[in-house]
C-alpha cells in the first residue's frame, strides 16, 4: 500500500470493503434484527476471530492446524474460570458442602479449590491469560514442531491429535472442569448482570470492535515485510531458508497469532454465551473453523469473517428447519469449496463481481480510477512441490 | 499404584489387560494397514477412513441378516461371505471417490483433508437415515462364542482371536502384495517417481484407483471384522480415526512393519493404563507420550533415513 494517512486507506479500494463491513456489522445488523439474533451473530463473529487466525496461519503461510479449537477453548475455558468462581460466591452457594467453590466441584467431592484456579479470581490476570495461554501451548507445540522441519500434513495430524486430547481430558476430569456440560451458569462480569440483553448487546459491540482492531493487526502483519515472508515461505520454503531466513522462527510467529486471536475469540464466546463446553474444543469445531476461512477464502481477512458468519447463519438456519440435511450440506460446502472454488467467496468475489463494478455510475469510475492493487491473483498453490522442493 | 496388589494378582492383570489390547491392537492393525496404503503409499490422507469400514460394518449386518433368514444353515459361514462382501461394496465406493474426488487433489494434500471430512460428514448422515442412529450388532454363530481358559484367571475369548488372526492375515496380504509382487511394484514406482513411471509404461492413473479402491477394501474387511467384538453406529468410525492416524505417523508413514509395531505398543499402554488409571486418562497419556516421540522424532518409529 501506499498510502500513508487513515483517511487515504478508507477512501481506497480496500478501506471501502472495511467500511462496508463496519456499517454491516455496526449499523445494518443492529438496527434489522432482535436482542436475541444480535447476540446469536455476534456468536458467529467470535469464530471469526479464529477465522483470522487461519486466514494468517494457513492461507498466507501455509500452515493447516486442525487444533485452532483447542485455542478458542482455552481462551474461553479461562475466561469461564473467571466468570465462574464470581459467580460462586460463599453466599451463593451456601447450600453446597463446602461453599465458595463452583458448584460441579462440590458435586464431584472436591473440597478445596485446586491450585491452578486461583488466580483466575483477578480479573487482569484472565485477561492476560486468555491471549498468553493458548499463545504459550501455540509457542510450546509450535517450537518443537516447526523446528524440527515437521509440516503439512504431518503437522495437521499432530494439531488434530492435540485437540482430541484436550476434549478428552477435559471430559474426564469432570471435578477440575466440569466435564462434559463445561462451566455454566456463568451470570456477572466484575458485578455486571451479562444475561440481560443490554448487557449482551454491548458485549455485541465489544466483539465488532475487538474484531476490527484483529483485522487491522492482521492486515498489518500481511503488509509488512513479515507477511511477504510467511507468502514466499508458503510457495517456496527452501528458497527463503536459503536466502537466510528462519524459517522455523516465522511460522512459530504466525501460529502464536492465530492461537491468540482464537483465544480472544474463545473469550468473546464465553461472554455472550453464558457457557463453555468441550463441544467448542475437539475435532470438529476444530476442524469446521478451517472451513469458515476456506469458503471465506483462505487468503483473505475479510473473507474469513464473512465465511464465519454465513457458515454459522446456514447452520442455524439448517438446524432449525431441517436437523437431519445439515450434515449433507456442510459435507457437500467441504467438497466443493476444495474442489470447485479453492479460493472461496473472496475468490468468487474477484473474479465475477470485480469486473461489473466498473459499469456502476459513479462508484464504478471512483473505484476503477482508484484502481485495483497490482497483486497477482493468489492461486491455490502446488502443495506438493513446496514440501519437495 | 501396584503395591496394593500381589505378584500373582499382578501378573493376571497384566496378562488380562495385555489380551484386551491385542483386541485393540487388531482393530488398530485393521484399519491402520488400509490408511497405511493411502497415506504412507500415496500420500493421501483419507479423513473417511473410518466411514469406510463403518461401511464394512454395515454390508456384514445385512449379509448377516440375510443369512438368519433366508438361509440359516449356512449361518456359521456367513461371516466369510460377509468379509469378501465388505471388500467389495468398500473398494467399489473407494474407487468411485477416488475417480470423482481425490485424483482432483493429489497435488493438494492439504485440501485433500478437507474434502474427505466433507465426504466423512456425508457418509456418516447416510448410515444414520439409513440404518437409524442406534448402534447395530451381528449375532455371533456358535463356533464364535465361547472362550479358551488358559489358566483361571485368564481367558481368551475366541471371537478376538479370530479378529486377531484376520488382522495379522491381512497384514501378511498387504505385506506380499506391496512387497512381493508386480502390482506393488507398480505401485512403489508410481509413488517414487510419476513422471518416470509414465515413461516405462506404467498406468499410472489406473494404479492410483486400484491402491486407493485397495486401501478402502481393506477398512471395509477391517469393518467387517469389527462387528465380531463390538456393535456399530453411524459415527464408530471417526472415534477411531485420531488413533489411527497416529497409528501409522508414529510408525512411519512408510514402514508396514513400523505400522505394526506401534499399533502393538500404543494399544498395549493404553490398555495396561486403563487397569490402573481411569479410561481417559490412559487415553490422555498414551496420546500425549505419542505426540511427544513424534515431536523428538518426526519420522516415526521406522523409517527411511532422508536427509531433510
Amino acid at each position: 500500500m501506499k498510502t500513508n494517512s487513515p483517511l487515504q486507506w478508507l477512501t481506497s479500494r480496500e478501506g471501502i470493503y472495511y467500511l462496508l463491513l463496519a456499517l454491516l456489522l455496526l449499523v445494518v445488523l443492529p438496527l434489522t434484527l432482535d436482542a436475541f439474533r444480535l447476540n446469536m451473530v455476534g456468536k458467529y463473529l467470535t469464530y471469526a476471530f479464529a477465522a483470522i487466525g487461519l486466514v494468517m496461519c494457513w492461507g498466507k503461510a501455509g500452515i493447516l492446524s486442525l487444533g485452532q479449537g483447542v485455542f478458542f477453548g482455552l481462551g474461553g475455558y479461562c475466561m469461564a474460570m473467571f466468570l465462574k468462581l464470581e459467580a460462586s460466591t460463599p453466599e451463593a452457594t451456601s447450600n453446597q458442602s463446602t461453599p465458595g467453590i463452583p458448584d460441579f466441584m462440590d458435586w464431584n467431592q472436591i473440597t478445596e479449590l485446586p491450585g491452578f484456579w486461583q488466580p483466575f479470581h483477578s480479573f487482569s490476570f484472565t485477561l492476560i491469560a486468555v491471549i498468553a495461554v493458548p499463545v504459550l501451548l501455540a509457542f510450546i507445540i509450535g517450537v518443537a514442531m516447526f523446528k524440527r522441519r515437521v509440516g503439512g500434513v504431518y503437522f495437521a495430524i499432530i494439531t488434530q491429535a492435540i485437540a482430541a486430547i484436550l476434549t478428552i481430558l477435559i471430559i474426564g476430569q469432570q471435578g477440575l472442569t466440569g466435564g462434559v456440560n463445561g462451566i455454566t451458569d456463568l451470570q456477572t462480569l466484575m458485578g455486571w448482570n451479562i444475561r440481560t440483553d443490554a448487557a449482551k448487546t454491548t458485549l455485541y459491540f465489544v466483539c465488532v470492535g475487538l474484531l476490527f482492531v484483529s483485522l487491522l493487526v492482521a492486515r498489518q502483519v500481511q503488509n509488512a515485510k513479515l507477511g511477504r515472508i510467511l507468502v514466499a515461505m508458503r510457495d517456496q520454503e527452501t528458497r527463503v531458508r536459503f536466502s537466510g531466513y528462519d524459517v522455523a522462527s516465522f511460522k512459530v510467529f504466525v501460529f502464536c497469532l492465530a492461537a491468540g486471536l482464537a483465544g480472544i475469540g474463545g473469550a468473546l464466546f464465553t461472554l455472550q454465551v453464558g457457557f463453555m463446553s468441550p463441544s467448542f474444543v475437539g475435532i470438529v469445531p476444530s476442524i469446521e473453523m478451517v472451513v469458515f476461512c476456506a469458503l471465506g477464502g483462505r487468503y483473505s481477512l475479510l473473507g474469513g469473517v464473512y465465511g464465519a458468519l454465513l457458515v454459522n447463519a446456514a447452520k442455524s438456519g439448517f438446524s432449525e428447519s431441517f436437523p437431519e440435511l445439515w450434515p449433507y450440506a456442510m459435507g457437500a460446502l467441504f467438497i466443493g469449496v476444495v474442489l470447485a472454488f479453492p479460493n472461496g467467496l473472496a475468490g468468487l468475489y474477484e473474479r465475477y463481481i470485480m469486473p461489473l463494478e466498473k459499469r456502476l455510475p459513479v462508484i464504478g469510475k471512483y473505484l476503477d480510477k482508484d484502481s485495483p492493487e497490482p497483486q497477482a491473483p493468489p492461486v491455490v498453490s502446488d502443495q506438493l512441490s513446496a514440501e519437495k522442493s | 499404584m501396584f503395591a496394593d496388589y500381589s505378584s500373582t494378582e499382578l501378573m493376571s492383570i497384566f496378562a488380562m489387560q495385555g489380551f484386551a489390547g491385542l483386541s485393540l491392537f487388531s482393530v488398530f492393525v485393521l484399519m491402520a494397514m488400509g490408511l497405511a496404503i493411502i497415506f504412507g503409499q500415496m500420500g493421501v490422507i483419507n479423513m473417511a477412513h473410518g466411514e469406510f469400514m463403518i461401511l464394512g460394518a454395515y454390508t456384514t449386518y445385512l449379509t448377516s441378516q440375510f443369512f438368519q433368514n433366508v438361509i440359516p444353515e449356512l449361518f456359521a459361514a456367513s461371516f466369510f461371505f460377509a468379509m469378501v462382501l465388505a471388500f467389495l461394496v468398500s473398494g467399489a465406493l473407494g474407487a468411485f471417490i477416488e475417480w470423482a474426488m481425490v485424483r482432483h487433489l493429489y497435488r493438494r494434500p492439504l485440501d485433500t483433508l478437507l474434502a474427505t471430512w466433507g465426504l466423512s460428514l456425508i457418509l456418516q448422515q447416510a448410515y444414520r437415515s439409513i440404518f437409524g442412529a442406534r448402534e447395530v450388532g451381528v449375532d455371533l454363530p456358535d463356533w464364535m462364542m465361547g472362550a479358551f481358559n488358559v489358566t483361571d484367571f485368564v481367558q481368551l475369548p475366541i471371537n478376538g482371536l479370530f479378529v486377531m488372526v484376520i488382522a495379522l492375515s491381512i497384514a501378511l496380504a498387504v505385506y506380499l502384495l506391496m512387497y512381493r509382487s508386480g502390482w506393488g511394484k507398480k505401485v512403489r514406482a508410481v509413488v517414487q517417481n510419476r513422471p518416470m513411471a509414465e515413461a516405462v509404461g506404467i498406468n499410472t492413473a489406473g494404479v492410483d484407483r486400484a491402491t486407493f479402491a485397495l486401501g478402502c477394501g481393506i477398512a471395509g474387511v477391517a469393518g467387517s471384522a469389527f462387528t465380531m467384538i463390538g456393535s456399530t453406529g453411524p459415527s464408530s468410525g471417526q472415534a477411531y480415526i485420531v488413533d489411527t492416524f497416529l497409528v501409522v505417523v508414529f510408525g512411519g508413514a512408510q514402514s508396514l512393519i513400523g505400522t505394526i509395531v506401534s499399533a502393538f505398543g500404543i494399544s498395549q499402554a493404553q490398555s495396561t493404563m486403563e487397569f490402573f488409571l481411569s479410561g481417559s486418562m490412559a487415553k490422555v497419556l498414551t496420546l500425549l507420550v505419542v505426540v511427544g516421540i513424534l515431536m523428538l522424532r518426526p519420522e516415526g518409529l521406522m523409517a527411511l533415513k532422508v536427509r531433510r
